[in-house]
């Protein structure tokens, strides 16, 4: 029989306004095995585990039952109470009367009955717990960052410079990400690739770091501290480490006619090609959809000019497996797809563009050379509109646009506008604005400057839809402020289009078992307190994977990523988590239904000698749990035909235990 | 709450407090030089409860019903929802009829797309 201490907590007012503590334990003290109860008002606080420490040595206290707020906020206080008092931490039961209790209800004498009810259904669970004790697992000392971006190379870099050795996996060619493509940065009006390429030099440079370009995660096993990662370095059919960069194949490759996604389709590249001038690594890549040597065998000339001998036309995917001890998601954002915009004319005029189409436009490296001209007759536009939140803060339909803010749009559209007004002063800009957002060092003010220095026309309103007529645009908008329906004539139109996680997020997400919002954003394990964790184990969230940000707070995460990363690298050995399922070997069947359901891979059949009533040996198959692989989630546990399979800390027993006291 | 917004609410099945004042109904609308009270505000007035001089107003009859604003709102608001809700509370009314039906031959003109005279009969009780 165990002797069990049950300790009430006021949480102040929070629990003890709606749930009589008293009357709670005072009922306790009559349940089987209760030997004290007693209340507080704080039972977190030193004074409070005090108090629990002098009643497990006072009444020999064998298990505990603390009925206060959820285990999620105090468990371990509580266990480490436990501990410290030569109990097994996994005695301690939390009976939780705040979030599922007193929080919910109004009425003081319902609450009070369901608290009772509660710390019944946790004192009958005690009797039943027996101690455990974690497992202990080795740590790989090596990290893995998923996306090159800016958020990826500051994390890998971090990581780095504490000494651990850090690998980071880009499918693009090469790193630098959508920084990469930005022309200016606000509010400082840096130029992006002033302040990016030196860091994406750093981080080639780093002998820590590994850049896997050109390269896709395609497989993620085992769990915090011991993950086995197997990454696909896609056949660029250019040898890496021979290729010197000097860009003579891409000036001689006879295919000039394939789209440059750097400049989003808005000029040519040839089939071989290095993105940009400054790309790490700073290799060319053959894209085999247009190459005409590898579709038909007849061409050659990169091969002919490269005096290095780099290309190799029989070059394979290579599948590469690694271990790491932890994991960084760091695969950013894409603007979306306009195509349902059809009120913006996006698809119908070359004129209508993406902010991301305008940043290229006014880019030294762009298709203009960055003189701004629109696309169609390469004139210089006099009038441009820009239109703010084009599918952010759309609710309206979800194939359509996004319900949340983009948070970045309404900065880069005045640096778009102020940029325009300072280099070409003739041109009227227009900015179609429900809201001006600006929360952030310098942002009200730079957003400012673009109306009282520069010149800006802001609109508070709407544009209802885009006409192409001949070569102007008739832009159709509200001013709200006037209460006027404006129509004005423009050539060129900008769409502050929403973003949207990076399309590979999810599957990656799959991979790594870490939770998404209905968004595709990475959830966080808390949304205050950890926001650069996700909920599995060992998986790290940098950059806007995890929502909208600005380059400021990417870097900062990816800081703060970092330092996560480095404080799980920096153990030798990590304790897991004692309630892992297990599996009665004499009950097992065999059946496999517990191995198809596990989501971690952590259940494994094995064949094992069993001696029979008869004295004979038999040879079964039957399952056996990793437990350092195994999460706890408890679905082999459902799965399990035969009930050998049992969730230690929850087993069904307990569980039962818990649902007869309710229903007593 | 004002039983006349009550009933414009019901009626339209519109919820007022979902609309984030972007004006996009009233810049896409094509009736707007000719209405009064454009979309954006019958929104606005029916949430403050001003309905009286939305249903005095002649921009009940400049409305066109051709939903362009409840297709391109993004908040899936559907002012036009709420404007003829506003005209049927009118209507409902004895002899309050904008026009009688026999009015109608006389206005009609071979540009005025279809859906548009459909829409108009629906303005008008027997």
């Amino acid at each position: 029989m165990q002797r069990i201490g049950v300790f009430v907590c006021w949480c102040g007012s929070n629990i003890a306004a709606t749930v009589d503590v008293k009357a709670v334990a005072e009922a306790l003290k009559s349940e089987p095995g209760v030997v004290f109860s007693t209340d507080y008002q704080y039972m977190c606080s030193q004074a409070g585990q005090d108090l629990i420490k002098e009643a497990i040595k006072e009444h020999k206290l064998t298990g505990l039952v603390i009925c206060s707020c959820s285990p999620r906020m105090h468990e371990n206080t509580f266990r480490k109470v436990a501990a410290d008092s030569g109990i097994n931490p996994y005695m301690v039961e939390i009976a939780n009367i705040r979030e599922q209790c007193s929080w919910v209800h109004k009425d003081k004498a319902i609450g009070t009955e369901k608290a009772i009810i509660l710390a019944r259904a946790a004192v009958a669970k005690v009797h039943l717990n027996t101690p455990l004790t974690p497992g202990e697992s080795e740590v790989t000392k090596r990290a893995l960052v998923i996306g090159g971006g800016i958020a990826g190379i500051q994390t890998a870099l971090d990581i780095a410079d504490a000494g651990y050795k850090v690998d980071i996996v880009e499918t693009k060619p090469t790193i630098g990400g959508k920084m990469a493509q930005l022309d200016k940065t606000f509010p400082t009006l840096d130029c992006a690739a002033c302040i990016l390429t030196p860091k994406m030099v750093e981080v080639a440079q780093n002998e820590n770091v590994r850049i896997f370009s050109y390269s896709e995660v395609t497989e993620v096993g085992g769990f915090v501290g011991n993950f086995t990662v197997k990454i696909k370095k896609k056949a660029r059919y250019v040898k890496e480490d021979v290729c010197t960069g000097c860009g003579l194949c891409t000036e001689k490759c006879p295919m000039k006619k394939v789209p440059n996604d750097f400049n989003l389709g808005m000029n040519n590249k040839g089939a071989i090609y290095i993105p940009f001038a400054q790309a790490v690594p700073k290799v060319a890549t053959i894209d085999p959809n247009y190459c005409n040597m590898l579709k038909n065998g007849k061409c050659g000339l990169c091969a002919k000019v490269c005096t290095a001998g780099a290309i190799d036309y029989t070059q394979k995917d290579e599948i590469i497996e690694e271990k790491y001890g932890a994991i960084v998601a760091a695969t950013g954002y894409n603007p979306i797809s306009l195509d349902k915009f059809d009120e913006f004319a996006y698809n119908q005029s070359k004129d209508v563009i993406t902010s991301l189409e305008f940043e290229r436009l006014t880019n030294a490296a762009g298709p203009t050379n960055g003189v701004l001209l629109r696309p169609s007759d390469l004139k210089h536009p006099k009038t441009i509109v820009f239109v703010q939140c084009v599918g952010s803060r759309c609710s309206a339909d979800a194939s359509k646009g996004k319900e949340y803010c983009s948070k970045i749009c309404c900065m880069y559209t005045a640096k778009h506008a102020m940029l325009t007004r300072d280099k070409y002063p003739d041109t009227d800009v227009y900015v179609f604005y429900i809201d001006v957002r600006t929360p952030g060092k310098n942002f009200d003010e730079f957003y400012r400057r673009a109306v009282e220095e520069y010149g800006v026309h802001y609109i508070k309103g709407m544009v209802g839809k885009v006409i192409p007529e001949g070569d102007k645009l008739i832009v159709q908008g509200s001013d709200l402020l006037d209460n006027k329906q404006l129509k004005i004539e423009a050539d060129l139109v900008v769409l502050a289009a929403a973003i949207e996680p990076d399309k590979s997020a999810r599957n990656l997400a799959t991979m790594l078992t870490a939770s998404m919002d209905t968004n595709d954003f990475f959830t966080e394990a808390h949304p205050k307190l950890r926001p650069v964790e996700s909920p599995t184990a060992g998986i790290f969230l940098s950059g806007t994977c995890q929502g909208p940000k600005d380059i400021p707070e990417t870097v900062s995460q990816a800081g703060a990523a970092a330092s996560k990363v480095i404080g799980l690298l920096a153990k030798d050995k990590l304790k897991g988590n004692p309630c892992v399922a297990h599996s009665d070997e004499l009950m097992c069947n065999g059946c496999s239904s517990c191995e198809r359901v596990c989501p971690y891979k952590a259940i494994t059949y094995v064949d094992k000698e069993f001696r029979m009533p008869d004295r004979t040996t038999k040879v079964r198959r039957v399952a056996f749990v990793n437990e350092a692989v195994c999460q706890g989630c408890g679905a082999c546990t459902v799965a399990c035909p035969s009930g050998a399979m049992d969730l230690k800390g929850f087993k069904s027993k307990q569980i039962m235990a818990e649902v007869d006291a309710i229903c007593k | 709450m004002d039983k006349l917004k009550e009933q414009i609410l019901r009626t339209s099945g519109v919820n007022t407090l979902k609309c984030m004042r972007c004006g996009k109904c009233s810049g896409t609308c094509p009736s707007y030089d000719e209405m009064e009270y454009h979309p954006h505000q019958f929104v606005y007035m029916v949430e403050k409860g001003e309905i009286e001089p939305l249903m005095k107003s002649k921009s009940l009859y400049k409305c066109l019903s051709c939903f362009a604003c409840v297709e391109r709102c993004p908040r899936n608001v559907e002012p036009a929802k709420i404007v003829e809700a506003v005209r049927l509370m009118v209507i409902r009314q004895q002899g309050e009829n904008h026009l009688t039906a026999n009015d109608i031959p006389d206005l009609l003109d071979e540009d005025m797309p279809q859906q548009a005279i459909v829409s108009a009969f629906r303005k008008y009780s027997k």
